[in-house]
């Protein structure tokens, strides 16, 4: 009995604190959801409500109908930006992953160095440059401009690098050269559906990440192409006194990563410890 | 035979790394390169003015009290954020290195907060820290402690702000911390329990030490990322003035003070000379990380 206590590891201590910390971890989350569902006068009430109200479905169409804002397009503008750009990184990471691994060409080691480098460089700074280089193309303001400068990411190279060089057995490749494929034709039909786990991993944080992004598509849209995080700012700075109506916006943009969340939150939690751990 | 197949294979190599470098050079490497030669002209948006001024100013940039208050406001709200942010992700890497029972839950639990968008972190925090009716001053009176104006003081809005960016981002550390965690072999942790080593000594004496090297991966991530502080200050803040941080400027960070000078004041030089000392800054950061991380492995 007592020898499987130890091998179970686990103390009810632990169980109490590990529940600590996710209540605490889901908290601010559900603060949204209870002030998404109340009316103003709650809200400013004390003590600060506790429990969800009955008010989200008209908090929820006040955001909609806010031309201001112009939520509806917002998320029909996030959902096109991060798809695009998540299509993008899978395609152009794997591609590149694959020859990082498995093909042979001069300036490869160097080249993969330099990836990881580029891992590292804060791009971000450069927005000032970028902001004029998206002028003087006749894309600023627009959705392309949001787009463009994330469609490859250094990250994603060395993920599916890393995924490929162990995921693909050389024999598969080499087989393949004999019947007389090409390379470009090895990597649709052989090396991709091979990598589709590490490339559905990748999807999924890119995804994320994409529809989270806020400062650049902050600077660089216009007023009639926001993101649904420009749309929050706009939501947040314009009204603040409308706290239900910020709150439920704030839902809104939230709920869509909540729930790709919840389906397919085993394989993020993945994707990031493998990721740290290679970095 | 075996020649034409080689050279197909450095055809195809670089042209399937091509794409990648190819973006990455355009809208990447490129803006921050040319950063540098923005940063030595007057440089106006609206006048189409374009004048070169050497290095006026970065002259300038190092006699502005306003850039100096930033860079200490960044600075603080990184320490006060990073510091408890690492030793709690630690804290929580162990506990869950542990055999929990329905341990992808747990996992989960601690990730959630970063589906939660930067934006939507500032203004739920933003009314967690509201001055009347928020709840942080709701449970102090709770506990007989005095309601704070969370936005009015300097540390009580980088406190603010700091619980903001530990709330998002520990559980995320945690878990790579705790991918690090399993691949320290179960025998240490064995023959310490065997000689009788106390968790809490395990801890500090296989735990900590096998970390090190994640540990200086993520502060170097942690700082590149705290450097660059923007979005949570700015939504933290409400009203049109938003960008410039409280109205004492209390909370504005140097990115903040960059967008605020190239987009609102409308000089791209002189924010390109904040960009520029900023990279700089978090150049020399990193090298220091690195540095560091050389010496713990020489140390090995």
């Amino acid at each position: 009995m007592s020898l499987r206590t130890r091998a179970a590891g686990a103390s009810p201590l632990m169980y109490v604190t590990l529940t600590f910390v996710v209540l605490l971890s889901a908290a601010p989350l559900y603060f949204m959801l209870v002030m998404a569902s109340r009316a103003n006068s709650d809200i400013l009430g004390i003590p600060p409500p506790l429990l969800p109200g009955d008010q989200l479905v008209s908090n929820v169409d006040r955001v909609f109908a806010n031309a201001d804002v112009q939520f509806a397009e917002a998320l029909l503008n996030t959902l096109i930006v991060a798809s695009v750009a998540t299509l993008a990184v899978v395609v152009t990471s794997a591609l590149a992953g694959f020859a990082f691994a498995k093909l042979k060409f001069r300036g490869r080691n160097v080249l993969l160095v330099v990836v990881v480098a580029t891992m590292m460089v804060p791009v971000q700074l450069g927005l000032i440059p970028l902001y004029m280089l998206m002028t003087k193309l006749g894309l600023a303001g627009g959705l392309a401009s949001v787009t463009l400068p994330f469609l490859v990411s250094g990250f994603g190279v060395f993920f599916m690098r890393q995924y490929a060089a162990q995921a693909i057995p050389d024999e598969l490749i080499e087989a393949a050269r004999v019947d007389g494929a090409s390379t470009l034709r090895i990597f649709w039909s052989i090396v991709f559906p091979a990598l589709r786990p590490a490339a559905a991993v990748l999807g999924l944080l890119t995804f994320m990440e994409r529809w989270n992004d806020f400062l650049w598509p902050y600077i660089a849209l216009d007023f009639d192409h926001p993101t649904v995080q420009v749309a929050l700012s706009r939501l947040s700075g314009g009204y603040y006194t409308d706290q239900a109506l910020v709150m439920a916006g704030t839902l809104m943009g939230t709920l869509p990563l909540v729930l790709v969340f919840i389906l397919f939150g085993r394989q993020i939690v993945g994707g990031i410890m493998e990721g740290g751990l290679k970095s | 035979m075996a020649r034409t197949r080689l050279a197909r294979q450095q055809g195809a190599g670089l042209a399937f790394v091509s794409p990648y470098f190819l973006v990455f050079a355009v809208f990447g490497l490129f803006p921050l390169v040319y950063t540098a030669w923005v940063s030595m002209h007057e440089w106006t948006l609206l006048a189409g003015k374009v004048e070169f001024v050497g290095l006026a100013n970065y002259r300038e940039l190092m006699a502005d009290s306003a850039f100096w208050r930033a860079l200490v406001n960044t600075f603080g709200i990184f320490v006060l954020a990073t510091v408890p942010q690492l030793i709690l992700a630690t804290v929580l890497a162990q506990l869950l290195n542990t055999r929990l029972r329905s341990r992808t839950f747990w996992r989960m639990g601690v990730l959630l907060p970063n589906v939660a968008s930067v934006a939507a972190v500032g203004i739920i925090f933003g009314m967690i820290f509201a001055r009347d009716f928020g709840i942080a001053n709701w449970l102090l009176e709770q506990i007989g402690l005095d309601r704070v104006d969370w936005r009015a003081h300097r540390w009580s809005s980088w406190i603010a702000i700091a619980v903001m960016v530990d709330w998002r981002w520990t559980g995320y550390n945690a878990l790579i911390l705790l991918a690090a965690l399993q691949s320290v072999p179960k025998e240490l942790y064995e023959a310490a329990r065997i000689d009788g080593a106390s968790s809490w000594r395990q801890f500090w004496s296989i735990t900590v030490p096998m970390l090190r090297p994640t540990l200086i991966f993520v502060t170097i991530v942690a700082t590149i990322g705290g450097i660059q502080l923007f979005t949570e200050p700015l939504l933290f803040n409400t009203g049109a003035n938003a960008i410039s941080g409280g109205n004492r400027s209390q909370f504005q960070t140097v990115a903040m003070y960059l967008v605020q000078q190239a987009f609102t004041g409308q000089r791209f030089g002189y924010a390109s000379t904040i960009a520029w000392v900023l990279f700089l800054i978090i150049a020399v950061v990193a090298a220091i990380n690195l540095l560091l991380l050389r010496r713990i492995r020489s140390a090995d």
